[in-house]
């Protein structure tokens, strides 16, 4: 035996599970406005500094401070804080929705809603999203009708996917939305596709890639960045860390990169680290990127980083594997109260309005829902027909499918 | 059927040390399906871990482990999310021995859990196995109840020869014959639900015939054995269904030895039909038993479309399409 002594095997763990305390004091975060923010076409190397620190713009006050604040008006921060409570009552509605019987699964974003609402704002007409399941809000901040996303999750006779989907699988070219995949991280590097054919078109659009911190270590992930970067493609590249992929913890995905925006150092792309928080931190590095993207100066990288505050879907219960009361040691707080702290502070909201915006919303998205139930729900009422299940798997129907259509009696 | 996967790892761990599991929330949690629960606090991290999200990093690790002299079982999440790992399996795992003449070989086993009946729509649903079958050099196996599944994964884990594991999940707490408006009927009610402690191996190879008849041949595995056995006492039918058990190797002799005897054949997969396993079956039926048929082989398969979600029971072939290919070659 060499001086080095024998091996061992490491297995990175969280810092507490459950029965523990919550501990996020290794979550290191910046005060609000410390981060700086560079001219777009900085070269990435003179911000690696970016990749490891949390651009944030709300304060613990709710005053919007620093270099990235004070880009969105009043009445768009009072429609971004709109759109989260949307998302957040739809969740709720369609995760009792689920309980009920009425569909076979939901996944929700509760704690998320700001990442997907805020980037959302940033993009412009004809640019196109390849999102993970966990991006409504991309879909709601885009003006796309909650009753189609319903009849989708009931699998109803106006799905317009003809119950082929499993629910919430959305797809609308309209809304720049591309038809998700079960299948994690494809979307990725089929977002740079997408982009780059819209430079060699010598377009003006550009694309946006979604993906989870746990499915950052599919080899999409890393195909993605060296596509992005050779080309220099015109696209955002977005990393949702919620901090849990299933019973999952970051770390495991994350290795020995100090922070998952770091993994597009080496690949050369500016990676920025941002409060997904907070909407108006999320909303200007959003719109940076985007603008970086769109003045064909190449590739953003992005790490939001937020809490998964609900179960990974409703197949799962997180209390297996974390602890009950992580989700309020979270030290960046809840997007929604965040906004609506600093809506208060700028005296264009207050407590009554704000309930009185939740009933509002809360009534909105029932009286939607009975419409879309009275069109099916997944075991009862009007749905696709058998005969939806062989179409479209070609363009024209091949005879064998035809003759095994005729056999289904169908 | 969970339980007796469980206690075949934790038999194997315990009786050889070079067994490791590992895969996506495997370790702390033990596996979105509960297939590995308890085996990390019982065995240590070094035995029993978790993974990144990467089935190509799962399978392209075990191979390095078992070339080293490990005897990796791992697990990928769900079948429909093998192929990321697919070139692993099929350029690395499968040829190892042959291309270096066995100077390195990969015994390893990788469990997915496989079929539909779940509302999981087409990421959830998926029946892989002729993805496999079709390999040289891999030897694929789905068991059909707790009792095997415990003895075929402690024969697939001792192999010295890789092998596909596919676990079909509506099987996993309790036998299902595709009749989806009826309750589920616990394993504890069923004969194969019966568990043996300890160490017991089922051959990799051998089918077992689960209802004898005289009349047809029904070639069955997975969840389709127990809708091949309603469909046959819905019918009336005098059906033999066999269990295959393993797809390859497969038990040439207990087919041939069927068919020869009722004359007639029926196979039944959930899996598409163009190019599915049914049809190397049919193919070997045709080759051995040509004079003995007297119907064409008929097959009852899952439609060549992606598995639908909302139309999961049309998309199944459940017992009413297995009744009337049971009929149809009866009266042929
Ligand atoms: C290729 C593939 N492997 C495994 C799965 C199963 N799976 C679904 S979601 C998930 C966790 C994803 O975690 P993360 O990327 O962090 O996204 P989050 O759910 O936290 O938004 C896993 C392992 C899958 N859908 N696809
Ligand atoms: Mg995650």
């Amino acid at each position: 035996m060499s001086d080095a002594g024998r091996l061992s095997f490491h297995v990175p763990a969280p810092a507490v599970r459950p029965g523990g305390t919550p501990d996020f004091s290794d979550v290191k975060i910046p005060p609000a406005g410390e981060v700086r923010r560079p001219e777009v076409d900085v070269a990435a190397e003179e911000i690696r500094d970016l990749a490891y620190s949390i651009i944030r713009v709300l304060n613990r006050a709710g005053e919007a401070i620093g270099p990235w604040a004070g880009r969105l008006s009043k009445d768009e921060l009072l429609e971004g804080l709109r759109h989260m409570m949307t998302l957040r009552a739809f969740d709720a509605r369609m995760l009792m929705a689920q309980r009920q019987g009425k569909t076979s699964f939901y996944m929700q974003h509760m704690g998320e809603e700001a990442v997907s609402c805020a980037f959302r704002k940033a993009l412009a007409p004809g640019d196109m999203n390849f999102p993970t399941y966990r991006q409504a809000g991309l879909l709601i901040a885009g003006g796309y009708p909650m009753a189609k996303m319903m009849a989708q999750i009931y699998s109803n006779e106006l799905d317009p996917l003809k119950g082929r989907q499993l629910p919430i699988m959305y797809s609308s070219r309209e809304h720049g939305f591309f038809s998700i995949s079960g299948n994690l991280a494809t979307q990725f590097v089929q977002a740079v596709g997408w982009a780059m054919a819209s430079a060699m078109k010598r377009d003006t659009k550009i694309a946006a890639g979604w993906i989870g911190d746990g499915s950052t270590a599919e080899s999409d992930f890393h195909a993605a960045l060296v596509f992005a970067s050779t080309y220099k493609a015109p696209v955002v590249l977005n990393i949702v860390n919620n901090q849990w992929a299933i019973s999952t913890f970051q770390g495991i995905a994350r290795g020995g990169s100090g922070t998952f925006a770091a993994r597009g150092l080496g690949f050369g792309m500016p990676a920025l680290r941002v409060d997904g928080n907070d909407y108006l931190a999320v909303h200007a590095v959003a719109k940076w990127a985007v603008e970086r993207a769109r003045r064909n100066l190449g590739p953003t990288l992005i790490e939001y980083v937020t809490y998964r505050v609900g179960a990974h879907s409703t197949s799962d219960d997180p209390t297996a594997y974390r602890p009950k009361t992580e989700s309020d040691a979270w030290p960046l707080g809840d997007p929604v109260l965040r906004l609506k702290q600093h809506l208060i502070r700028l005296g264009v909201w207050s407590e009554e309005r704000h309930k009185q915006a939740e009933a509002e919303i809360l009534a909105t998205v029932i009286e939607t829902q009975r419409e879309a139930e009275a069109h099916g729900t997944l075991h009862s009422g009007p749905h696709p027909s058998a005969r939806d299940m062989f179409e479209g798997v070609y363009e024209a129907m091949p005879p064998h499918l035809r003759r095994q259509r005729q056999q289904a009696g169908v | 059927m969970v339980e007796a996967i469980r206690d075949a790892m934790d038999v194997s761990m315990q009786r050889d040390e070079n067994v490791v599991v590992f895969g996506e929330d495997v370790g702390y949690f033990g596996g979105v399906f509960r297939c590995t629960q308890g085996l990390q606090q019982k065995f240590g991290t070094s035995r029993c871990f978790d993974t990144p999200i990467s089935e190509l990093g799962i399978v392209g690790v075990a191979v390095g482990m078992a070339a080293y002299g490990l005897r990796p079982c791992v697990e990928i999440q769900f079948a429909d999310y093998m192929y990321p790992g697919y070139d692993q399996i099929v350029s690395e795992v499968a040829r190892l021995r042959y291309r270096s003449n066995g100077e390195f070989t990969a015994p390893l086993v990788v469990r997915m859990p496989t079929g539909g009946g779940i509302f999981g729509g087409q990421t959830h649903s998926q029946s892989p196995e002729a993805l496999f079958v079709h390999v040289a050099g891999l030897k694929t196996v789905v068991p059909s109840n707790p009792y095997d599944a415990k003895g075929l994964l402690i024969a697939a884990i001792e192999d010295n020869d890789p092998v596909i594991f596919l676990e079909p999940k509506r099987l996993y707490n309790g036998p299902f014959d595709g009749h989806h408006d009826r309750p589920v009927t616990p394993w504890s009610r069923h004969a194969q639900g019966e568990v043996p402690d300890g160490h017991y191996t089922v051959p990799l190879g051998k089918a077992a015939i689960r209802r004898e008849g005289a009349a047809v041949t029904v070639l069955a595995y997975g969840t389709m054995v127990f809708v091949a056995e309603a469909a046959a006492a819905e019918t009336g039918i005098d059906a033999e269904v066999i269990d295959l058990r393993t797809l390859l190797p497969y038990d040439l002799e207990t087919i041939v030895a069927s068919v020869q005897k009722t004359g007639r054949c029926v196979i039944v997969h959930e899996a598409t039909l163009t190019g599915g396993y049914g049809a190397e079956l049919a193919a070997l039926v045709q080759e051995h038993c040509f004079y003995s048929l007297e119907a064409p082989i008929a097959r009852v398969t899952g439609w060549d479309t992606p598995y639908p979600h909302a139309q999961e029971w049309d998309y199944f072939p459940g017992p009413a399409r297995v009744g009337r290919a049971l009929k149809a070659v009866m009266e042929a």
